[in-house]
C-alpha cells in the first residue's frame, strides 16, 4: 500500500488525531491490566457486599488490598475516562462543549481517585 | 416560492434504525453503553472507600443503599456490565493483534463472549446471594 502522508507528517507520526498513538496505547495497555484487577474486585464486591463498618476497612486496610485496590480504582479511573472522551468526541460536535466535557470528565476522574486513594491509605495506616 | 429555494428531500444516509439488529453491531453499542456505566460506577466504588474512611455513620448511610432492593439491583447489574465489558474487551483486544476478523469468526466469538459473561453473571449473583 502506498503511503499518502507527506514527509514531515511521516516524521512527526501523529495522524489525523494530532496525537498519534498515545491515546490508543493508554486504552489498550489499561484494558490489559484490568482484566486480573476486575476479576479479583469482582469476585471481592460479591463477598464483600453486606459488609458492616469493621469487615469493610479491615478489609480495606488489609496491605495487599491497599495495592490492588488504589490500582483498581486509579487504573479504571483512567481508563473510563479515556472511553468516555471517546464517546463525548463522537457525539458532542461543538469545539467548545467538546473540550470543556473532555476537560471535566478528566477533572473528576483525578479528584475522586486521588480522594479514593487518601481514604484507602488513611484506613490502612491510621490517622 | 421559487424553484431555487424549494427544499430539497434528497435521500439520507441509512441509519441505525433502518437495519436489523445483528448479534456483531448490538454487542458493540452494548460494549459502549456498559463502559458508560462503568465509569460512573468507578466513581461509585470511589465514594464507597471516601465513606468508609469518614465515619462509621457516613458508611452506615451508604451501605444502607448498598443493601436495599434498588442497591441490590445496581450491584447485580454492575456485575454484569463488568463481565461483559471484560469478555467482550478481551475479543477487541485479539482484534487489535490482529485476529479473528472474519465473519465467522466475529460471529463466533460474539456468542462466547454472551455466554461466559451471562454465566458468570449468574454465578456471582448466585454465590454473593448466598454469602450475604
Amino acid at each position: 500500500m502506498s503511503d499518502l502522508r507527506t514527509p514531515l507528517a511521516r516524521a512527526r507520526g501523529l495522524g489525523s488525531a494530532r496525537d498519534g498513538l498515545h491515546h490508543w496505547w493508554a486504552q489498550r495497555l489499561t484494558a490489559i491490566a484490568l482484566i486480573p484487577l476486575v476479576v479479583w474486585f469482582a469476585i471481592s464486591l460479591v463477598m464483600l457486599s453486606g459488609a458492616d463498618y469493621d469487615i469493610a476497612r479491615a478489609w480495606i486496610g488489609s496491605p495487599l488490598v491497599m495495592v490492588l485496590l488504589i490500582l483498581t480504582i486509579s487504573i479504571g479511573l483512567h481508563h473510563g475516562q479515556l472511553g468516555i472522551q471517546v464517546v463525548i468526541e463522537d457525539y458532542v460536535h461543538g469545539d467548545g462543549w467538546k473540550l470543556a466535557l473532555i476537560v471535566a470528565v478528566r477533572f473528576i476522574a483525578v479528584i475522586f481517585g486521588l480522594a479514593a486513594i487518601v481514604a484507602i491509605l488513611r484506613i490502612g495506616l491510621g490517622g | 416560492m421559487s424553484v431555487a429555494n424549494r427544499p430539497v428531500h434528497r435521500p439520507l444516509s441509512p441509519h441505525l434504525q433502518v437495519y436489523r439488529p445483528q448479534l456483531t453491531s448490538v454487542l458493540s453499542i452494548l460494549h459502549r453503553a456498559t463502559g458508560i456505566a462503568l465509569s460512573v460506577g468507578a466513581l461509585y466504588l470511589a465514594t464507597w472507600v471516601i465513606y468508609a474512611a469518614a465515619s462509621p455513620k457516613a458508611y452506615a448511610l451508604f451501605q444502607g443503599f448498598n443493601t436495599s432492593i434498588a442497591g441490590r439491583i445496581v450491584l447485580g447489574g454492575w456485575l454484569f456490565c463488568a463481565f461483559y465489558h471484560l469478555c467482550n474487551g478481551i475479543r477487541h483486544l485479539f482484534w487489535d493483534a490482529g485476529y479473528g476478523f472474519e465473519l465467522k469468526d466475529a460471529y463466533r466469538s460474539g456468542w462466547i463472549v454472551v455466554a461466559v459473561s451471562l454465566i458468570a453473571t449468574a454465578v456471582s449473583w448466585i454465590v454473593g446471594l448466598r454469602l450475604v
